[in-house]
């Protein structure tokens, strides 16, 4: 059982435990202040792992190891190598700002975030039901002592008490409603719940009982409404550079994990889970638009627009599969329309907490929209680098977002079905309430004055890093169909598997 | 690269490089670069207009490549009778609004100038696309320009302007978007625009499609009653941004009528043309009449661009040859002469920085090369016969009498209240004994003003007296788009 392949299918995961550990022990000997060492440790390893997940993704092969409790598919080892990069740019953005407000007294900071990873790549390559949720707790767990990492800053530590305690009850939904479907089909292994429910012989309600828990706590980790009070309190109460890790490479995962559960497992019931995602969807787009509105603090209004950009990923998740027929085409459209919006925001929100991070400086917490006054007048650059991102996120062309948001309104319209088509509208209205707040930021930053005049500078790796990620943000707006085929192509070959 | 691709670039290129720029003290480089910029893109039109085939309504100047290859778009690039004049139209008033910039604006010098290089080449690839996505992405990229135009240089309730400017026209075009994704879906998975002039649609589909379209357009054209943006994004907005918003931008919509509502869903466009006419209507008259009480002069041009624009809707939705051929020689007009009106305006504005009609009075006694000029483009823009808005005007009122009597009375109104409106704004600014100080103080326009004013004065004036060559070039995609509404497509 134990073979070649077997080990193949983890080495990434091993790499990244057994570094993980290493730097753990290494940075205890290290005493600079700014953890350069462990830093540069870090990237390294995390580079190796990109490049590792990037040749196994371009293989385009599906194995699966230790008797099915790890898969290794196309769209597992991009997603993978996207989050893994994603953790590395957040390391770069986040590194100057945890060492001015004293996070990097000792290495927690780079040695969790790569424990979050490793929770992310079991999330996004677990077979098993079981094994998907514990990649899950290694990921939250990581992420609570993250957001709880400024010991003594109290809103930091209240917003990871409520992260924690909602975090707890949302796995305890899953784990119960994991629990149900194995009583009802007899295995957590993905594939066997798949067969066992494919077969038509298993009590329906009992299913959709525990469907609906997995759902309630997937939906919880996805932050959708109404499981998403502890969004906007996180994402305003973490230090930035935390919220920047939570709010990046962690989507990937949950997106990933999704796809396993519903589609690769649960794919039989999509009629009922279908139902539950557009109830998800609608409720997210409306409350996450409409309270943006609202906000005066940034990280706060980007937590909201998080949760409407998660509906439309719900939207291009429920519409692959038309009255319960699986038809290749439309299942294929769907979910690679979901993956490449999901890529395409953690770019996008990275370049923006990017942005916030650097003007966060020397103790002053750079929150407020109003801090954002003049930008353009202080550094045109990441003025255009946050412009970029907030008229991709409203789904303006020629941005990546628009491609996004396009592809997920063709997997609706195609569908035919005059509900999906109404939800289609439904959600292009809703993108015009987002505009507005994405607007109001812009207005912020080239039409008002700034406060001071000071040019905002920046570490060279820093200013590199946010340029190339700015950039992507118009480059992959202009040339959008190699990101968009290589999605489509990850989903084709995950799914024929 | 294609002759195309080279209009819709350069003035990109240009665009990017002066953003690339730094700010302070190459303020000199930046204005001269601009106008290189701006002038290069003028010059690539000139092989357009020298290669032009007039006997044929086919597309010319094709280009396509593969752009996405997941959604089947292309780039796909071309011109025909319907679209080609607003190529080297942009591209001109593009020259024209850098050289009017080029000393009243002194702050951000550089991003002012990018802004409006870019803009101009987004809206040359407005005109110029045939797939419906390309078509899209330019139509809405330029709503990123102009809002930054408007809010970071216009006047001091830019911010409320910008936002209603995005707003409106966004809502608009989102709703187009849904009707794309449609027609890509429906047409078994293309985005070109000429299939889907062939593809049968229903009766249902057909109007759902003609009031998505309708969303977008109306907007932007704008017909009554979602005008209301108009007025306040002009009074906003610096002197360059409302010119290239009048004598461009506001064609990107009236343009869309003929490209899409009109050959793809004819039935539709059939069924409510009473509609359309009906909103022309409104707004040539009770539009018009709204300007004459103006004491804004920027508002009281805007009002008559709405009322200039429903002849424009008013010529396409009769359905004859010389009512869209009207229609279209009318946007051209208007493009010259609501640009040389807005930056009349500007130069006064520079001088006094208001533009209330009541701060001005006897003008002429002060800046007599002036306000010959602003006589000339006051008489175009209500109407006067050898000057270019009489052209359109005229063909359209004649083709509106041919299909219904009252419906050319109606139009005929506009020539009326087109001169009243002028008129008595040129009275009150410009004649009379000089009323204030400020007056007194004028100086009269330097060259540089001479130059832009004269060349789009010798513009107005030459299609006035021989509208033969906007004509020519028309005519037969005019004839070709009309035989195509006429048949029915449902299936």
């Amino acid at each position: 059982m134990i073979d070649n392949i077997s080990w193949l299918s983890i080495y990434p995961e091993i790499v990244l435990l057994v570094m993980g550990c290493v730097i753990a022990l290494v940075d205890l000997g290290i005493k600079s202040p700014r953890r350069t060492g462990t830093y540069v440790l870090t990237m390294l390893t995390l580079a190796v792992v990109a490049v590792m997940q990037g040749m196994y993704a371009a293989s385009g092969n599906t194995f699966y190891g230790w008797g099915n409790m790890v898969v290794s598919d196309a769209m597992g080892n991009w997603l993978k190598c996207f989050a893994t990069i994603a953790v590395m740019v957040t390391l770069v953005y986040g590194r100057p700002y945890a060492a001015d407000r004293d996070m990097l007294r000792g290495g927690e900071f780079f040695t969790l975030s790569i424990f979050a990873l490793l929770g992310m790549f079991i999330m996004i390559s677990g077979n098993n039901f079981l094994l998907l949720y514990l990649g899950l707790e290694l990921l939250t767990l990581s992420s609570y002592a993250l957001v709880a990492l400024r010991r003594d800053h109290a809103t930091s530590t209240e917003a990871a008490m409520k992260y924690f305690v909602l975090g707890a009850m949302a796995s305890g939904f899953l784990l119960y409603g994991i629990s149900m479907i194995y009583g009802a089909t007899g295995s957590l292994d993905i594939g066997e719940v798949f067969k066992a429910i494919n077969s038509g012989q298993l009590k329906h309600q009992v299913l959709v009982f525990g469907l609906v828990f997995v759902v309630a706590g997937l939906a919880f980790k996805l932050g959708v409404v109404p499981f998403h009070m502890w969004v906007p309190d996180v994402y305003q109460g973490a230090p930035t550079a935390i919220t920047a890790l939570i709010g990046g490479a962690p989507k990937l995962a949950a997106f990933a994990m999704v796809m396993r559960v519903l589609v690769d497992g649960l794919l039989p019931l999509a009629i009922d889970w279908q139902q539950m995602l557009m109830v998800l969807a609608v409720g997210s787009l409306l409350v996450g638009n409409l309270a943006a509105i609202m906000q005066t603090n940034l990280k706060r209004m980007l937590a909201y627009s998080t949760i409407s950009q998660m509906g439309f990923v719900l939207l291009g998740l429920l519409s692959g599969v038309v009255d319960g027929n699986v038809n290749p085409a439309s299942v294929e459209s769907a979910y690679s329309s979901a993956m490449f919006y999901v890529v395409t925001y953690v770019l996008t929100t990275l370049a923006s907490f990017g942005v916030i991070l650097l003007l966060s400086r020397e103790g002053f917490e750079s929150e407020e929209i109003s801090d954002l006054a003049g930008l353009n007048q202080r550094s045109p650059l990441y003025a255009g680098v946050m412009a970029a991102c907030l008229f991709s996120m409203a789904g303006i062309p020629p941005l990546v977002g628009f491609y996004a948001k396009l592809s997920v309104l063709q997997a609706l319209v195609a569908s035919g079905q005059a509900l999906y088509i109404g939800l289609a509208v439904f959600a292009v209205i809703m993108s015009l309430v987002g505009a507005f707040y994405y607007l109001r930021v812009v207005k912020v930053m080239y039409f008002d004055k700034p406060l001071t005049a000071t040019t905002v500078s920046a570490p060279f790796d820093v200013r590199a890093v946010l340029t190339v990620n700015g950039a992507l943000v118009l480059l992959l707006g202009i040339f959008p169909g190699a990101l968009m085929s290589l999605c489509a192509d990850a989903i084709v070959r995950s799914l024929a598997s | 690269m294609g002759l195309l691709s080279l209009a819709i670039w350069t003035p990109i290129a240009f665009g990017v490089l002066l953003l690339a720029l730094g700010r302070e003290g190459q303020v000199r480089t930046v204005r001269w670069l601009a106008l290189i910029g701006a002038v290069l893109g003028l010059l690539v039109t000139l092989p357009l207009i020298a290669g032009f085939d007039t006997s044929t309504a086919n597309m010319q100047f094709v280009e396509k490549t593969l752009w996405i290859e997941r959604f089947n778009i292309h780039y796909h690039l071309g011109l025909d009778g319907l679209s080609f004049w607003f190529v080297p139209l942009t591209a001109f008033i593009t020259v024209i609004v850098v050289l009017a910039s080029w000393t009243n604006i002194t702050e951000r010098v550089n991003q002012y100038m990018g802004a409006f290089l870019i803009l101009s080449g987004l809206m040359v690839g407005v005109f110029c696309a045939l797939d419906g996505l390309l078509f899209y992405v330019f139509f809405e990229a330029t709503l990123i320009p102009m809002y930054l135009i408007i809010g970071i240089w216009g006047g001091p309730n830019k911010i409320y302007a910008a936002f209603k400017f995005f707003l409106y026209t966004l809502m608009g075009s989102l709703l187009t978007l849904v009707a794309l994704i449609y027609l890509y879906n429906q047409s078994g998975g293309s985005f070109d625009i000429q299939t889907w002039h062939k593809l049968p649609l229903s009766g249902t589909a057909q109007t759902l499609i003609f009031f998505a379209f309708f969303a977008a357009f109306a907007v932007k054209v704008p017909m009554f009653p979602v005008h209301t943006w108009l007025p306040d994004v002009h009074v906003e907005a610096p002197t360059g941004g409302s010119a290239v918003l009048a004598a461009i931008m506001l064609k990107l919509g009236a343009y869309g009528f003929l490209r899409f509502s009109l050959p793809i869903a004819p039935d539709a466009a059939r069924e409510w043309a009473w509609l359309m006419i009906a909103l022309s209507l409104i707004a040539v008259i009770y539009v018009g009449m709204v300007a004459l009480v103006q004491t804004d002069m920027k508002k009281l041009v805007a009002y008559s661009s709405v009322a200039h624009m429903g002849f424009v809707t008013l010529g396409f939705f009769i359905f004859n040859d010389l009512g869209v051929a009207g229609g279209i020689v009318q946007m051209i007009a208007h493009g010259f002469v609501s640009g040389a009106m807005f930056l009349c305006i500007g130069v006064l504005y520079d001088r006094v920085h208001s533009r209330d009609i009541a701060a001005y009075g006897g003008v002429v006694n002060t800046m007599p090369k002036f306000a010959a000029f602003a006589l000339l483009f006051a008489m175009a823009n209500s109407g006067l016969p050898a000057t270019a808005g009489f052209v359109g005007e005229w063909m359209v009122i004649l083709a509106s009498v041919k299909f219904d009597f009252w419906v050319g009375l109606g139009a005929a109104t506009a020539l009326i209240f087109g001169a009243s409106y002028n008129l008595w704004m040129y009275k009150r600014v410009y004649l009379g004994p000089v009323a204030n100080d400020h007056v007194k103080e004028l100086k009269d326009i330097n060259c540089r003003e001479f130059l832009i004013l004269g060349v789009l004065a010798v513009a107005v004036l030459y299609m006035g007296i021989y509208p033969k060559p906007f004509t020519d070039v028309m005519d037969v995609s005019v004839a070709q788009l009309l035989q195509h509404v006429a048949q029915s497509k449902l299936p």
